[in-house]
């Protein structure tokens, strides 16, 4: 449904010689930038896709003044609500930033969400019988679908978790698996984050302030709520507690206010009505028992969301000096007195290199081929591959197999001879700690910059929850590059965030008729 | 409850009383200065004292009692550990460790309030602007108190803000009383000042709220001895010493653990209720204060042993949750 046909060839808003037009204007689809991407909302010729024709049609009657407006609303109401995230600054310490959201949504159609979401089920099965195995049997190994040599260079691997049951066999309970869209409109799993993945209270939030900028397009566009995530995590942590326990105790664990999810941590424990605690709340009884100090004494905790790293769980296990942790936790959980989710050593398939062996570890356990591709990825201590890697440093791009959040990453395309250099060193040094992967030109989507509507780069981060059953949140986090050209969606690198929408497209049709 | 969520709201509830309380404060000495004539102003100094800031800001300003500089250093001073601006950031930084206790509504005025207060309390030094500024901020605090009222259940949350709040308050009235009954007193001119009695002690009155309900209850005129009786012995007004320790008692009442604490608190109640203020001098009311406000820190050194910091590690036998 093309709205757009009439309108006047400008779609600029902020610039103070175009406003007296503007507020007459129409937003003009056809001149937003066609590019070499793959665009989440326009298709070439400035025809809306599946599912985003309410929403194009809304913003158009809206106009570009309207629009900065709306997104001054937004503003301000993400700011009066206080969502924000915490970065590490050299000198100031940590800073307390108001959350960034770009208010015109990312929009996936829910016949093609259903197949996405069948995909990370099935991701997420296999990824926690690996990591079962692992801990176990290791059959994965003896057949020589995983190398052992690999799993003996992990740097996640925790030897302290061999031969241990967690309850119902799952060890990764919350994943964030990063999805990238290419130029051909194929959906990549980028990497799967099994440690303490953040980013849902985002999404939740984002939902919230979008609601209330545009409150009349959710009547008309087949939207589908994101909000049922809390109680689905606190029932999915409810039934891990020892079988006995009657009414048992959950709660989150926090490094802290310093930590920089530290406002997802308290926003989960609010709405899941937990105890949000740290590690000087709690201590672990002779018996083994998690207790936590409250007014009336001590208590007993049987679940434990733990939003902390494995090595700063247990000083008498891991790290001495963690001042974060709980000294016995470790021995509580072994001993079947507490649950931890995720498990401690989850991580062990939270790394770039195991990461190139989900496709093959779909087909080993569930004997079905990977409904979603991974990105091509070359193993830098495969002789063959690594040669292939460093004679086109320029085109690939370098990321280390343990890190996260973006950082210690080569952009070939972007970098210098000597930074070129610099990897190609390292990866000599070290070759199991890195992958690479041809730069995948991320699919753009309508964004509102001090310029105009532009296109700009995004991911999409879905939270998928393993219980008895495995569940995927409606939709995800979308991130999104605020600079032009950037590939970088990293909230502590300036990228941007949107709400995203599934779109039932048979209710939106219905609507756009009566 | 957590133990280190207790302490935190009690301490959060604290910082909100005291933010209102510094502007009451500010706002009452203001329309004071204006009433009295310029030789018989008490200055600005009362208000450092009350604040008990004494030390702090004699370092600080090097003996400059002037309005703009007192009043720059209670509302606005960053580096005074007591002023408005510290207090209301040290309440939402407590906020949000325990957003996920308290209502949205109550984190986001909390929030606002902060961004507020750091954003116009310059205006707090400019005669013109500095009542609509601290107009709003008792406003704000005020709100802040109902919604915690009207939207927190009642139970241990509710609980430790109320502790904190009547204990912040007790605290601050009794101060306003010692520090401006000693300046009546001790006033050089005392015969000159006689004419004015009453409007200082009016003044007194407002900077708590306390002018109406004042002539309801005691049906006399505004003096002395009155208002001092009135502020610290009356059973009902919110902002007395006496209520303000009802209020804690009740809580306490609830509370597991709380008898050594009513005990203290119901020997406070009584030595004030035992005291005739009418025949006291201004020497014995000091003393009477000063022992008050001892009784007051013990109170909260001792909420603080019981409630926040003072179990022992846990042994195989749990304490059993207690019913409410």
């Amino acid at each position: 449904m093309p709205v757009h046909s009439a309108a006047p060839p400008c779609y600029c808003t902020a610039t103070s010689d175009c406003q007296s037009l503007a507020n007459s204007m129409r937003i003009a689809w056809d001149e937003y930038p066609a590019a070499a991407s793959f665009d989440e909302l326009i298709a070439p010729g400035g025809v809306p896709r599946p599912g985003a024709s309410a929403l194009i049609e809304y913003l158009s009657g809206l106009g570009p003044q309207e629009l900065v407006t709306r997104q001054k609303a937004a503003d301000v109401a993400i700011r009066s609500m206080g969502i924000t995230f915490t970065v590490y600054h050299e000198e100031g310490g940590s800073i307390d930033r108001a959350w960034p959201l770009d208010i015109i949504p990312r929009v996936i159609a829910l016949e093609e969400w259903r197949r996405i979401e069948a995909g990370l089920q099935q991701r997420a099965r296999a990824l926690n019988l690996f990591i079962d195995d692992i801990y176990h049997e290791q059959r994965i190994v003896r057949d020589g679908v995983f190398p052992r040599q690999h799993l003996a260079d992990s740097a996640n691997f925790r030897q302290q978790c061999v031969g241990i049951d967690p309850p119902q066999g799952v060890w990764a309970h919350v994943c964030g698996s990063d999805l990238v869209r290419g130029a051909d409109g194929t959906m990549y799993v980028l990497e799967d984050n099994l440690r303490v993945p953040s980013g849902v209270s985002y999404m939740l939030e984002n939902r919230q302030v979008v609601k209330r900028v545009f409150p009349e397009v959710f009547d008309a566009a087949g939207i589908m709520p994101v909000d049922e995530y809390p109680s689905q995590l606190y029932d999915m942590l409810r039934a891990l507690a020892p079988a006995h326990v009657e009414h048992p105790e959950v709660v989150v664990l926090t490094p802290g206010i310093y930590n920089s999810a530290y406002f997802e941590h308290a926003y989960l424990a609010q709405q899941m009505g937990c105890e949000l605690v740290e590690g000087s709340d709690l201590a672990v009884g002779e018996d083994d028992v998690v207790h936590m100090r409250t007014i009336d004494g001590w208590q007993r905790v049987d679940v434990i969301y733990r939003r902390i790293d494995d090595l700063f769980l247990d000083p008498e296990v891991f790290r001495a000096d963690s001042a974060l942790g709980v000294p016995g936790l470790m021995r509580a959980w072994r001993a079947g007195k507490v649950a931890l989710a995720n498990a401690p050593g989850a991580g062990v398939a939270d790394d770039k290199l195991v990461y190139t062996f989900v496709p093959a570890m779909i087909h080993y356990y569930l004997d079905q081929d990977a409904i979603l591709p991974n990105v091509p990825s070359y193993l830098c201590c495969e002789p063959a591959q690594r040669e292939h890697v460093l004679a086109n440093l320029a085109t690939l791009v370098v990321k280390p197999a343990n890190e996260s959040g973006g950082y210690g990453m080569l952009m070939g395309p972007k970098s210098s001879a000597g930074e070129r250099a610099q990897f190609a060193e390292l990866i000599a040094q070290n070759p199991r700690n890195y992958i690479a992967q041809p730069v995948i030109s991320l699919s753009t989507t309508p964004t509102l910059v001090d310029s105009g509507i532009e296109p700009r780069h995004l991911d999409l981060r879905p939270f998928i929850l393993s219980g008895r059953t495995v569940q995927v949140t409606m939709g995800g986090l979308t991130r999104v590059a605020m600079r032009k050209g950037s590939l970088v969606v990293n909230s502590s690198q300036g990228g941007g965030s949107k709400d995203t929408w599934i779109v039932d497209t048979s209710l939106e049709h219905a609507i756009a008729r009566s | 409850m957590l133990s280190r969520v207790a302490d935190n709201l009690y301490w959060m509830a604290r910082y909100l009383e005291r933010t209102e309380n510094l502007a009451r404060l500010v706002d009452a000495s203001a329309s004071l200065m204006l009433d009295l004539p310029q030789r018989l102003s008490p200055g600005w100094q009362p208000l450092i004292t009350i604040t008990g800031n004494q030390q702090q800001y004699a370092e600080f300003a090097r003996g400059d009692y002037s309005e703009k500089a007192v009043v720059k250093f209670v509302v606005a001073e960053p580096k005074n550990s007591g002023s408005m601006l510290v207090s209301i950031a040290r309440a939402r930084e407590i906020a949000r460790t325990v957003r996920d206790i308290l209502p949205r509504a109550v984190w986001e005025q909390i929030n606002e309030l902060h961004l507020y207060v750091g954003e116009h309390a310059v205006e707090a030094a400019g005669k013109r602007t500095r009542h609509g500024f601290l107009e709003h901020v008792i406003e704000c605090t005020q709100r802040l108190t109902g919604m915690l009222e009207g939207i927190v259940s009642e139970g241990d949350a509710l609980s430790f803000l109320t502790l904190g709040r009547n204990i912040e308050r007790a605290d601050m009235t009794s101060r306003t009383v010692d520090v401006r009954s000693a300046a009546m007193m001790a006033a050089a001119n005392l015969e000159e000042l006689r004419p004015f009695e009453s409007v200082l002690w009016m003044s007194v009155l407002r900077s708590l709220s306390g002018y109406q309900m004042y002539r309801l209850t005691t049906r006399e005129r505004v003096h002395g001895a009155g208002v001092v009786r009135y502020l610290l012995a009356d059973e009902h007004f919110p902002r007395a010493c006496v209520c303000c320790l009802r209020r804690v008692g009740d809580v306490l009442h609830r509370l597991p653990n709380s008898a050594p604490l009513l005990r203290r608190v119901a020997r406070m109640r009584r030595a004030i209720h035992h005291t005739q203020f009418e025949t006291l001098g201004q020497g014995e009311l000091h003393e009477f204060i000063d022992r008050l406000q001892l009784s007051l820190a013990r109170t909260n050194d001792e909420l603080a042993r019981v409630y926040f910091v003072g179990h022992n590690a846990p042994s195989a036998t749990v304490t059993p949750i207690r019913v409410a």
